[in-house]
Formats: structure tokens, C-alpha cells, sequence
């Protein structure tokens, strides 16, 4: 059960403005059924330039309703100038706060409030021009980088609740993360890579495993009397079998996990298990 | 109508059940007063033994099993993991599982996690559905190969309540020498279950989906089963799960099981009166609503309808208002983003999939519930659909 605030239910259940304006100024058609909400929102301006109407029609939950409902709210009145200020942390304010999970529905009456101005100028909005990195939801760079910069997001998940981007098949979460780094500076790769978790086939494995005994992890052990050898690789199983000093060494297991297995995940698979042979 | 402050329908049975209260009854002694350890030699705790030996032959004689093949667990997906994982155990070379699309996550989520939690590349068959949601029985015999190590297929789905043919699909397991596991959670205590005819190696159950607490469950092993225990420690259960016993509700649950014997029948006639008189009234009175399932093989507690154009979160709300208790295969009810995994797997289209409504009864709904929901449901649709913008433009 989410924990809606007492304006969220009132929005919810005594929406306001529920309707579409006979011949509107402009015009905001954003998300889609596939997506699980929708919002259209039409205004229409007073004499005075200002916001005389505004109304919604929704698809979507409790929030999403709530956020419709308080975003025609808050537009009466505005210039478009003004209006085109407010943004998604303006609406979920206005509502006294959103569960994290459903920043998204302010997010999207936000859209639905841009669309609507840029329906009335006569332009095309560049958010729906960027590259499309969640194909679930259809959500572009553009409006990721946005929604990062805007709400201080550091998490693939804190994207997903903001924009819903990699809340679906998750095969985005890679670029998104590497979308966060790009933004948040905290990584210079600009390249982001399309492929999944690494896989490598047993022989791959045994390869480079004997690569890295060789490299770094056989000349630490003899350092100490010790040595190592390969036993077996099973799917992520890695068995070896210590030699010399190390064998008959009551902190062997130690150095099993801690060294040798981090070393192999550092250099090999991050979900490499070192075990003893039996043997 | 009367006000209707402070009333709770209940219709989320498949979620949980009320404990009944003879159930209840039956465990209070063992908290304070007969509070001993089974596993104790003095006479206080061994006097607790001998109820946990009534209760463990009640659990059996409703699955038509013996005693010594009901292992208490804490949990259906305690029970589903045991039996997954020691099917796996016991067969080291096999590294096949065949299960379907539209499992409980205890078992989904297991399986498809099954190569990282024992560094074993696993080859796992998930069946598809057909848009009722039923099984192509060839296409499940033709899954099977002699790398199988088991199957695990529910006998009846938690959404929408669809029953499998378990008894026809262990036959042809067992005919190839395949162990089987059928998650029954949902089943046991809706429809009758004779584990002498049906040859499943497996079967889990949970307490409280037929009206014992939350926190005990039971792993059926089909005797010389080959099997490896989960939760390895002491004695208990024949060494085959370690931990002191969840005495109370042990007993909770045998004095469950004793009642959904006598309920069974109720469940068939008077449950499904129940259930098909309420889905018949909300898919006559409200346009483009559709009934998610096979109308025929299914459980005769379980309704899940779609209210097409609108999603379902919101009439959960509205339902709530009026201390209506669902629940929904909606993305925003599940907490992720995307519908129920059943639902997709059925391909019910979208404009369908995010309005689902499932109705779960049990042997204490009432008819005038029944009435009360019927005259409730068609103005919050309504009233939702005049919100949507693509109800009118549709």
C-alpha cells in the first residue's frame, strides 16, 4: 500500500478540472497505454494572455490523477512564461510530497504542461528528439540527462522512479548508469556500452585464470613458499589446489577468498568462486 | 443502504485468509500453558510431540498422503526452494528444469536465478501460455529430455486461478523417470487434491491460504524420493529440516486442514455460486470488461476481470473506500513498472492489462457482499473511464 498524502487523496478523489476544452489554445498528449499512464491536457488563454482554463484527462494511478488534478491548478492564472517554470518537484510539492516510486506521475504532468505550451507556439519540443535509450517506455537521453541534473538523481533507480527509464526489460540500466557518470562527472567514459553482464566460456576462463596465476598471483604465493595450481573450472566454480607452504597453512582459506578469488574477479568475473580441491 | 462505515469485504483470499477461528482456538494452549520442546525428554514437552503428531496426520489425510511425507517448512516458497534445490542436489548431472511462464515468483524468480546461486549454468524450459492461460500438454512433453532434472508447474495460478492438468502432466514425468513438483499453494483447500492418484514427487503448500497463520508451511516428498535438505540442524523432521518446531502453528495448521476437508464441498458449490454470481454481474453491467483465464478450469474462488481504458490502482482505491478488499495485476500496485508477468504471458493487451481486477472469495463471503461490490464497482469505472483520455476517443 503506498502512503499518499492527505492532498494526493484529495486529488485523487475530488479531481478538479477533469475534461478537455472545446477548441484549446494548446494541446499536451503525453504517454500511453503501453506505458501504464496518460495524460492530455488542454488549456485556453483569457484576454490577458494568462491561463483562463485548464483540463486533464488521465490514464493512470492515484498519483498520476493527483499530480493532473494540481498541475490545472497551478497553471490558472500563469503567463505561459510563468507556467513554463513550473516544474515536476514544483507539482509534487504541491501535492505535500510523492512516494519515491511515483515521482514519475509529476514528471509526466510536467511533459504534459511542455507539450501543451509548444503545441500553442507551434514548435517542436527537443526532448522527443533525443536518442531512445529505454525502448520499454520511450525514453530519450535528453529527458534522462534532465531529470538527473534537475533532481540531483545518483542511481539507476532513482532514474527509473523519476522517468520510469529501466523499469522494464532493464537491458538500459548499463546506459543509464553510464548517462548518471556522463552527468555527474564522476566518470569520463563517454562511449556507452550496449552489451549485457560478461559471459566467457569455460575455456576463456581457464585462459585467462592461468594468465592471472601467472601475472601476479603465483609470484606473491612463492614470495611466501607457496604455489598454486588449477584444478578445474565448473561453470563459476574454480578449483585449485595449493602447494608447498601454503598447503599446510592454517590461514590458507584466507588467502583463498580474499586474495586469490578477489584477484580472479578483478581480472576474470566478477562471479568467480574459488574452492579447494578435495583431492 | 446502511452506512457502511468500518465494514471490510474481504475478496483477497489468494493473497491471505482470515485464521478461522476454531483454528485459533486450537493453538492457544500451545503458547503459554503447553509451551515445551517436542524434541524434550520430560513428559511436559513430549505431550507437545503428540499433538504435532495429531496435526502432521490431519495435513496428510487432506492430501490423501502419509504422515512421514509431510515436512513442515515456514512458508510456501521454503517449501518450493527445498524441493527445487534438492531435486538439483540429488542429481548433480542433470541441469535441465522445465516450469512455466506464469509461476509464483518463489519458483520463477528462483529458476531464473538458479546459475548465479550455485555457479552451475542451468537450462531452464518456461512453458507458454495460451490466452486463457492454459498449457499445450505436447508442448510440454516434447520440453523433456533425459538432462531434466525436475518440474515444477503450480496446480493452480494465484492471478487468475487457472488449474493445470498436474495429474496427466506427473503421469508423463513419472513415465520418463522426471521428478516433479507442483506448486499447490493456491489449490489445496479450493479443489480436492488425492495424492494417491497424482503422482507428483512435490508438493508445497502455506498455511495461511486456507485459514491457518502466516509462518508455517508444508513440503509433501513423496516417499523414497531422493531428497536433500534445505535448512540443515538438528533432528527435526526426520533430519530433513532442522529448527525447533513452529509448534502453534503446527497445530494451527493441522486443525486448517481438518476444516477444508469438511469445506471442500462448500468451496464448489456455495464459494462458486458466490464467485460467479459477482463475475457474471460485472461483466454484464460494465462494457469492455473481460474476464482474464479459462472460464472452465480454474479455482472456484478466483475472478480476475480487466476494465479496459483504466488502470487499476485506482479502482483498488476507490474499492477502498468502501472497505472493499482486491488486489490488481496493474504495474503501479506491483511496485515495478510493468503489469502482472501472468497477464503478459496470457498477451492480454495492454489497454486491458494495467485495469485488472482479481476478486479472491472464501467460505466466509456473504451474498449480500456480493451484492454490495456489484452495486459499487459499475459508477467507480464509470466515473474512472469519463477521467480517461482514451476511453471516448477510442
Amino acid at each position: 500500500m503506498w502512503e499518499y498524502t492527505d492532498e494526493v487523496k484529495d486529488h485523487f478523489l475530488n479531481p478538479r478540472n477533469v475534461g478537455e476544452i472545446e477548441n484549446p489554445d494548446g494541446i499536451g498528449d503525453v504517454g500511453s497505454l503501453a506505458c501504464g499512464d496518460a495524460l492530455k491536457l488542454t488549456f485556453k488563454l483569457g484576454d490577458d494572455k494568462k491561463i483562463a482554463d485548464a483540463k486533464f484527462k488521465t490514464f493512470g494511478c492515484a498519483s498520476a490523477i493527483a499530480s493532473s488534478s494540481a498541475l490545472t491548478e497551478m497553471i490558472k492564472g500563469l503567463t505561459l512564461d510563468e507556467a513554463e517554470k513550473v516544474t515536476n518537484e514544483d507539482i509534487a510539492l504541491y501535492l505535500g510530497g510523492l512516494p519515491k516510486e511515483k515521482m514519475h506521475c509529476s514528471v509526466m504532468g510536467r511533459e504534459a504542461l511542455e507539450a501543451a505550451i509548444a503545441n500553442y507556439r507551434g514548435i517542436v519540443l527537443p526532448m522527443a528528439e533525443g536518442e531512445v535509450i529505454c525502448e520499454c517506455f520511450g525514453v530519450t537521453d535528453l529527458e534522462i540527462k534532465r531529470a538527473i541534473e534537475e533532481s540531483h538523481l545518483h542511481s539507476v533507480e532513482e532514474v527509473t522512479n523519476f522517468t520510469k527509464a529501466g523499469g522494464g526489460c532493464g537491458k538500459c540500466e548499463d546506459r543509464i548508469q553510464a548517462i548518471i557518470d556522463e552527468v555527474n562527472h564522476t566518470a569520463k567514459a563517454k562511449v556507452i556500452p550496449m552489451s549485457g553482464p560478461k559471459r566467457m566460456t569455460t575455456i576463456q576462463k581457464i585462459k585467462l585464470i592461468e594468465q592471472a596465476f601467472e601475472r601476479e598471483i603465483r609470484p606473491t604465493l612463492k614470495k611466501d613458499g607457496g604455489d598454486i595450481e588449477l584444478v578445474d573450472v565448473d561453470g563459476d566454480f574454480v578449483i585449485v589446489s595449493l602447494r608447498g607452504a601454503c598447503s599446510s597453512c592454517t590461514k590458507s582459506q584466507t588467502t583463498l577468498k580474499e586474495y586469490v578469488e578477489k584477484k580472479l574477479r578483478e581480472q576474470v568475473l566478477d562471479s568467480l568462486i574459488v574452492e579447494e580441491s578435495n583431492a | 443502504m446502511m452506512s457502511q462505515q468500518g465494514r471490510v469485504i474481504y475478496m483477497d483470499n489468494n493473497a491471505t485468509t482470515k485464521v478461522a477461528p476454531e483454528v485459533v482456538e486450537s493453538m492457544m494452549p500451545f503458547f503459554s500453558e503447553l509451551y515445551g520442546n517436542p524434541s524434550s525428554m520430560h513428559t511436559f514437552g513430549g505431550q507437545v510431540g503428540k499433538n504435532v503428531v495429531e496435526a502432521r496426520e490431519k495435513v496428510a489425510h487432506l492430501l490423501n498422503a502419509t504422515p512421514d511425507e509431510i515436512i513442515y517448512t515456514s512458508c510456501g516458497t521454503e517449501s518450493d526452494s527445498t524441493a527445487i534445490l534438492s531435486a538439483l542436489q540429488a542429481q548433480s548431472g542433470k541441469r535441465h528444469i522445465v516450469t512455466t511462464r506464469v509461476e509464483h515468483p518463489a519458483v520463477k524468480n528462483l529458476c531464473e536465478s538458479l546459475d548465479s546461486l550455485t555457479g552451475h549454468k542451468h537450462r531452464l524450459t518456461q512453458l507458454p501460455v495460451a490466452s486463457d492461460g492454459t498449457l499445450d500438454l505436447q508442448q510440454y512433453e516434447d520440453s523433456l529430455s533425459d538432462d531434466t532434472a525436475i518440474v515444477s508447474v503450480m496446480w493452480a495460478n494465484n492471478e487468475t486461478g487457472v488449474i493445470f492438468p498436474i495429474e496427466k502432466m506427473a503421469q508423463i514425468a513419472k513415465s520418463r523417470g522426471i521428478l516433479f513438483h507442483t506448486d499447490a499453494v493456491q489449490a489445496v483447500g479450493k479443489i480436492p487434491i488425492d495424492l494417491q492418484t497424482v503422482p507428483v514427487d512435490f508438493l508445497s503448500l502455506s498455511g495461511h491460504k486456507l485459514h491457518a497463520p502466516k509462518g508455517i508451511g508444508v513440503l509433501y516428498v513423496r516417499k523414497r524420493t531422493p531428497f536433500v535438505p534445505f535448512m540443515i540442524g538438528g533432528h527435526q523432521e526426520h533430519g530433513r529440516r532442522g529448527g525447533t518446531e513452529n509448534v502453534a502453528g503446527v497445530i494451527g495448521l493441522g486443525k486448517a486442514c481438518e476444516l477444508a476437508g469438511q469445506h471442500i464441498h462448500t468451496e464448489n458449490t456455495k464459494v462458486r455460486v458466490l464467485r460467479d454470481k459477482l463475475e457474471e454481474g460485472l461483466l454484464a453491467s460494465i462494457p469492455n470488461a473481460l474476464l482474464n483465464g479459462h472460464k472452465a478450469d480454474r479455482l472456484p474462488n478466483t475472478s480476475n476481470i480487466s476494465f479496459e481504458y483504466i488502470e487499476g490502482e485506482s479502482i483498488l482505491l476507490h474499492l477502498d473506500r468502501y472497505g472493499i478488499c482486491a488486489s490488481s495485476g496493474s504495474a503501479c500496485t506491483s511496485g515495478s513498472l510493468e503489469p502482472s508477468h501472468v497477464l503478459r504471458a496470457m498477451g492480454v493487451p495492454f489497454t486491458a492489462a494495467h485495469g485488472s481486477i482479481r476478486f479472491s472469495l472464501s467460505v466466509y463471503n456473504a451474498e449480500d457482499e456480493v451484492d454490495f461490490i456489484l452495486e459499487k464497482v459499475p459508477p467507480i469505472i464509470a466515473n474512472l473511464r469519463e477521467m480517461s483520455p482514451f476511453w471516448k476517443s477510442r
